[in-house]
């Protein structure tokens, strides 16, 4: 730990708010292993191995320093992240290609650290979903629902290659998410209460999902707590999709899911508190924190609601890691003792 | 005046349609999903090319410089109305598949470039020679990517081949990586750009070391322009 005089921040690092991150993820880690199975530490595992290597190669390619920037945290951060959006029963060619995408495509061929316009662990994420549709939805179904989290030889088997079928075929062992469900059932004509029935559902939200988005609460607000992140992305996501759902939900409950579903549910509390809060991605001004993040709160919803695809915050998030700049430009603060806006009142 | 040489080199490689003016990128793009959907583009495109900058360099002398361009437009919409009715006729399926992008080499920036820049200046035997070279170079560029495109995105090669080729072409298809599942993004539009990205790159480190090769007496560490 480094001292400073007692007026002066100490800035922490790049290690050490990527080690909070990870700290951070933990719990929720720990709670999705527990309703769906260790395939989540298999992901994760090698999408972390699969980005050292990636990072290494790309380090060495462009002539970096490799002991610096490798032990930095962030390729691991970075890896992690995507790993923990991939269905626990996928093959083991699903982290490493998305690792590998995220962290040459999406972070060295910008120019590394730091100048990536979008954020890495994401376009990670969205070259999976969108080139193995089929793989990317093979969620296993949680403790507590059908057969429950798959075993650590059926996550295995699945992992590398072997045929499920002695755990009873790959449909016995995955199931639709509460968010596909829902989309489904409502495409189907029912009503949202009529599709919320069934042991799917636990207390508020699906059945171990709603504790897997406690658990990713609880890491965030350890990162809120120990100032690693500002309180206006988080607040901006998780306010912004509260307010759009809960009008809509307003207006027709049986259409349209309540904001609580939709807030604990897929990866809305993740992406509030640790993707969405990538420093190098994100808006930088307090007012531009919380209209970024409104946006992808807002956007996700819209997504999840009319688009193709049941999850949306992986595309929320690049989305406005476009904005990103064009809002910082907009939200300048005002400098201490001098007028605010831009040029406007120069007289 | 620019030599026959000169002229090869600008297509193929120095000037190259796709990799360095970037022009005509939509059908660059959207056609280069697989290796016979590109190559059919590439000779169509060859033709309007090469017919365009003829007829453009033997009017050259009669065309008013203030009404050049419509004069243009219509001498390549012209070639490309033929084209059009010959692929119906003889090339049906392919036809079909290249669909809006046949009518489209109309508003192709290869075509109305060379027109202006060259076929409009030059005789007819360089014309003539200019028109194959870029049409080459672009082909070449389109060929380049729909191959990468096709091995990627489901681990053939020539698949659909009776397409251009006559049915005695129906069991052309390579199969390169058997069981494979594909990778869908290869084939979708983002798969274009990074594949374009990534051949341009390409392209860029081989001019950078042959220069570097070329001024290694004189001075090394030549500035790299990046790219992609």
């Amino acid at each position: 730990m480094r001292l400073s005089s007692p007026h002066l921040p100490v800035q922490p690092t790049v290690p050490q708010v990527m080690r909070r991150v990870l700290l951070g993820l933990i719990p929720g880690i720990g709670v999705m292993t527990l309703f769906f199975g260790v395939g989540v530490l298999v992901n994760i595992a090698i999408a972390v191995l699969t980005a050292l290597l990636a990072e290494s190669i790309m380090l060495k390619l462009r002539g970096r320093e490799l002991g610096r920037f490798l032990t930095d945290w962030t390729a691991v951060v970075t890896a992690a992240l995507l790993a923990i959006g991939l269905p626990p029963l996928a093959p083991w060619w699903l982290p490493a290609i998305g690792a590998f995408f995220a962290l040459v495509f999406g972070k060295h061929l910008y120019g590394g650290l730091g100048y990536n316009p979008f954020n890495p662990a994401m376009i990670g994420y969205v070259v999976l979903l969108i080139a193995f549709p089929t793989q990317m939805t093979l969620w296993p179904t949680p403790l507590g629902v059908g057969e429950g989290a798959p075993s650590v030889q059926a996550v295995l088997t699945a992992a590398f290659g072997g045929s499920l079928d002695s755990f009873g075929g790959i449909d016995a062992l995955t199931g639709a998410t509460p968010l596909d469900h829902v989309k489904t059932q409502l495409g189907l004509a029912m009503t949202v209460s009529e599709a919320q029935q069934g042991r799917m559902f636990g207390l508020f939200a699906g059945q171990g999902w709603e504790w897997l988005s406690l658990a990713f609460l609880a890491g965030g607000l350890y990162l809120l707590f120990t100032k690693t992140i500002r309180w206006q992305i988080p607040a901006g996501v998780l306010g912004g999709l509260a307010l759009i759902s809960g009008l809509f939900w307003l207006g027709d409950a049986d259409r349209f899911a309540s904001p609580l579903f939709h807030l604990t549910s897929g990866s809305a509390i993740v992406g509030a508190f640790f993707i969405a809060t990538d420093p190098v991605t994100a808006s930088t001004t307090p007012r531009g924190r919380l209209l970024f993040g409104a946006g992808i709160g807002i956007l996700t919803w819209i997504i999840r609601t009319w688009g193709g695809y049941p999850d949306a915050i992986a595309f929320a998030v690049l989305l406005m890691n476009m904005a990103a700049p064009t809002i910082d430009e907009l939200t300048q603060p005002r400098v201490y003792g001098h007028k605010s806006g831009r040029k406007r009142r120069e007289d | 005046m620019a030599s026959y040489s000169d002229i090869a080199r600008d297509g193929l490689w120095k000037n190259n349609p796709g990799f360095v003016q970037l022009l005509g990128l939509c059908p660059l793009l959207a056609v280069s999903n697989s290796l016979v959907n590109a190559l059919g583009l590439g000779l169509a495109t060859i033709f309007v090319l090469v017919t365009s900058n003829v007829i453009i360099s033997l009017i050259r002398d009669w065309v008013q410089p203030q009404v050049r361009i419509p004069v243009f437009v219509m001498v390549i919409a012209a070639t490309v109305t033929a084209i059009e009715l010959i692929m119906q006729a003889k090339l049906y399926e392919l036809y079909k598949v290249l669909g809006i992008f046949i009518p489209l080499i109309t508003t192709n920036c290869i075509i109305m470039g060379r027109a202006e820049a060259f076929a409009a200046k030059n005789p007819l035997p360089k014309a003539l020679a200019d028109g194959l070279a870029q049409g080459l170079g672009f082909s070449a560029a389109l060929v380049l990517l729909g191959i990468m495109r096709e091995i990627l995105g489901q681990g053939t090669l020539l698949h659909n081949a009776h397409l251009l080729f006559g049915e005695g072409a129906r069991d052309w298809t390579i199969t390169l990586i058997s069981n494979y599942d594909g990778f869908l993004l290869a084939i979708l539009p983002p798969g274009a750009f990074l594949g374009l990205g990534l051949l341009i790159a390409l392209k860029n480190d081989i001019d950078r070391r042959m220069a570097q090769r070329a001024a290694q007496p004189a001075t090394a560490g030549q500035p790299v322009d990046s790219a992609a």
